[in-house]
């Protein structure tokens, strides 16, 4: 069946958490605790945070010197220049540089810079990625095919508390005189959790 | 005398400090693997509201100065096969470090 058909309605049943998603909602509405105008509000906001949010940062810092630095000192206050709000927690932003590769793990649960990269990805959220990154960072990096040379000091960020984490990847060669959307197009989530670098194709 | 209650912060940028080695009952935001070892001031992140007490839903409150602690990864994991100089980074609140100076008896 295609994916077109799927939408348009064959009908398969809830699942176990679809309708224990359906009936809490449902019940929060009916007892007026919430609206469905909220609930409708709140998904359109998780749905519009993107990994292009951290891209436009990202293309920014590369650009403006001044921004950068602002970012680095202070990641919260630095998006709000761009109109992007990191409600209710601190943004650590920390750069790439020939000297330092930086990874970002939650190893407690799956804490994760959504508003800057939205939902995380499963393999973020997995056993193994917690478990192993931070004992065998090198090796984990290298099944996603980054290899970090020997002198590269890894530093591997374990978001246990109030921060959040975002990786400033350097700016890679070839990129000379590009704009900000340019440069925003090659900055995949991958490169801003720190298991990637920027590809010029 | 310096330091006006026990929520204002006591370690300095650089300072060594030891996480505290214990496992207490309820919600720990300090993982386990790092519990005992000794590692490095590398900022302060500001006070926050205790997780130990929020899981209990209660306030936590007063905030307690949370830090970002350095650590070396050939001193974390003894058998560790990356280079001598990789760090993992771990922010930890005030009540969970002590001081890791080795002491100078006279």
């Amino acid at each position: 069946m295609s994916e077109g058909a799927k939408e348009l309605g064959s009908y398969q049943p809830l699942t176990y958490f679809q309708l224990m998603e359906v009936s809490l909602r449902e019940l929060l509405v009916e007892k007026g605790i919430v609206t469905d105008a909220e609930i409708d509000a709140t998904v359109e906001d998780i749905r519009s945070r993107t990994p292009e949010r951290g891209a436009r940062v990202v293309a920014r810092a590369w650009t403006d010197p001044g921004f950068k630095q602002r970012l680095l000192e202070n990641g919260t206050r630095a998006c709000e220049e761009l109109g992007l709000d990191v409600p209710a927690l601190r943004l650590v932003v920390v750069e790439n540089t020939p000297e330092v590769h930086n990874v970002i793990v939650c190893t407690l649960c799956s804490c994760y810079p959504r508003m800057l990269l939205g939902i995380p990805p499963d393999w973020y959220k997995s056993r193994n990625y917690r478990s192993r990154v931070v004992r065998e960072p090198r090796a984990v990096l290298a099944e996603f095919g980054l290899q970090v040379p020997d002198g590269v000091q890894v530093r591997v960020h374990d978001s246990t508390a109030d921060m959040r984490y975002m990786v400033l990847p350097m700016r890679p060669a070839g990129t000379e005189g590009w704009d900000e959307p340019r440069l925003a197009s090659i900055l995949t989530r991958d490169c801003m959790i720190g298991v990637a670098i920027p590809q010029v194709s | 005398m310096s330091r006006k209650s026990y929520s204002d912060p006591i370690f300095a940028v650089g300072e060594r400090v030891r996480v505290r080695k214990t496992a207490p009952p309820g919600h720990i935001r300090t993982p386990f693997y790092i519990r005992g070892h000794s590692g490095t001031i590398e900022r302060l992140c500001g006070s926050f509201p205790v997780p130990e007490e929020l899981a209990q839903m209660r306030s936590g409150l007063p905030a307690q100065p949370l830090y970002r602690v350095r650590f070396r990864q050939k001193e974390v994991w003894p058998d560790y096969r990356g280079f001598d100089d990789d760090v993992v980074e771990i922010e930890i609140f005030q009540h969970w470090l002590q001081p890791a100076k080795e002491r100078t008896t006279p």
